[in-house]
């Protein structure tokens, strides 16, 4: 039954020696060792921890950025309607403008015809005048030379005068 | 010893006697034999009684000790056994093997104290450590809880990665290794004892309470009491006894393989050589069993001593 007793020497030195190196690197070995693999572990969860909150972030800045992009475009559209609505004014007013201003000219332009045409019609008549004058004095001249026919003349206008006189 | 000799001359072959002298201890270190004469490393004897004696095995005689038939020195006038602490072969495995162990976990821990471990990772020894140190550091904190672990971690960790050097250590055929360490009682009974008091010790006031008296209906009362403490005391007597004969039988078992070839040598060329490739190939099994054994071994001791910790270490009912 050599096999199942303890020998006193080997319990004698097991301990001590066991003892003896676990005294030592439980102050000098595994502690150090331990330690510095967790604070690596924290290191580590800790970075994990970090790269999902920066994916999450980056996950609401694209929201922002299509958000954004969004904004910038409908704000692009309103822009042009505004500027094709601001085109379409301008053309119209400049349209009406011209219109007035060409009325303006036309009117003017009218008036200054009609001035002419009253100046024309006035030299017109008055060369007319002078003419018929003219025309009557030779006629007269004509009608006149003998003494008779000045006097028939002259009784006929008297007739003439003393009517409208009679008239009115 | 005298009884090396006798083995290897004589063509009988005493097989009992070759696997315990290989499983046993030893006043020298046998290595092999060459040309019928042993070669063997002689270690020192301590004995004291009524002073210290030392002396090798070979001049025992000249100093008044001799053998006894279990191969122990006792006191050649009286045949009593003195107090022994002689440095034998067990006991030198033992030095060789915790001092390795002391080297390999001091130069690791070295190497974190001069790395910065945030920006480099472990390389060569250092990496092949951490994962054993850090498996035990889990295995504590699961089962002794996260406020006090970090006090019993070194401890697991000594415990775990002594058994599995020891345990890898004996499966080695040649010198630093082949003593059957963790395969001794002796050994595997310090290594308990240290659960033990570390348990113990360290219990909790509901840990004595629920031995001392527990929370049971009245007629049990009495009785609770005996169970719990057999169950304390059984707790170091399982683990002892598992480490040791887990170890021991894989020790046999291999041995004897090997001892079949020399067994059924004399019986003719053809049943010899074929049964040496039979047991080659068991050979090469069961030390591969071995290997996976003394990983096993060393974990569930490891871990059987965290739960014992963790249960001493109950912080309410």
């Amino acid at each position: 039954m050599n096999l199942v007793t303890p020998d006193f020497g080997l319990l004698f030195w097991m301990v001590v020696i066991f003892g003896l190196v676990f005294f030592l690197l439980a102050k000098f070995g595994f502690p150090i060792i331990t330690d510095m693999v967790d604070k690596r572990n924290a290191k580590i969860a800790q970075s994990l921890k970090d790269a999902d909150e920066i994916e999450a972030r980056m996950a609401s800045w694209k929201q922002e950025q299509a958000q954004m992009m969004e904004d910038v475009r409908r704000e692009q559209s309103a822009i042009l309607r505004e500027a094709t609505e601001t085109k379409a004014k301008i053309v119209a007013d400049a349209k009406a403008q011209a219109k007035a201003e060409a009325d303006k000219i036309l009117a003017e332009a009218k008036q200054q015809i009609a001035a002419e045409k009253e100046s024309a019609l006035r030299d017109v008549r008055k060369e007319v005048a002078l003419l018929s004058v003219q025309v009557a004095e030779k006629v007269l001249r004509q009608e006149l030379k003998d003494e008779g026919s000045q006097r028939a003349f002259i009784d006929k206008l008297v007739d003439e005068a003393s009517e409208a006189k009679l008239r009115s | 010893m005298p009884t090396q000799s006798a083995a290897s001359e004589d063509e009988d072959i005493n097989i009992s006697e070759i696997i315990f002298d290989h499983i046993g201890d030893d006043y020298e270190w046998h290595i092999t034999e060459w040309k019928g004469k042993p070669i063997a490393i002689p270690l020192p004897c301590i004995v004291i009684e009524n002073g210290v004696h030392i002396f090798t095995a070979h001049h025992a005689a000249e100093n008044g000790y001799a053998f006894n038939e279990n191969g122990k020195l006792v006191n050649a006038n009286t045949g009593k056994r003195p107090i022994d602490i002689s440095i034998t072969k067990n006991v030198l495995s033992l030095m060789i093997s915790t001092l390795l162990l002391l080297i390999i976990i001091l130069y690791t821990a070295n190497w974190y104290k001069k790395h910065d471990v945030l920006k480099e990772v472990p390389t060569g020894l250092a990496a092949c450590m951490e994962p054993l140190v850090m498996m035990v550091h889990e295995m504590a904190r699961e089962n002794i809880g996260e406020e006090d672990y970090r006090r019993f971690s070194p401890y697991l960790c000594m415990a775990f990665l002594w058994i599995l050097l020891n345990n890898f250590l004996g499966i080695l055929p040649f010198f630093p290794g082949g003593a059957n360490l963790t395969g001794n009682i002796a050994i595997t009974l310090v290594l308990a004892l240290f659960t033990f008091f570390t348990v113990n010790l360290n219990g909790t006031r509901h840990y004595y309470k629920e031995i001392f008296a527990p929370d049971v209906p009245g007629f049990l009362k009495p009785i609770m009491p005996v169970i719990e403490v057999f169950s304390a005391i059984m707790k170091p007597v399982s683990l002892t006894i598992r480490l040791f004969a887990n170890m021991l039988a894989g020790h046999i078992m291999i041995l004897s393989m090997v001892c079949i070839i020399f067994i059924m040598a004399k019986y003719g060329p053809l049943l010899g050589g074929s049964m040496t490739v039979v047991s080659v190939l068991f050979g090469v099994f069961l030390d591969a069993l071995e290997c996976l054994v003394a990983f096993i071994q060393a974990y569930v001791f490891t871990m059987l001593s965290s739960i014992y910790i963790g249960l001493a270490r109950v912080k309410h009912e």
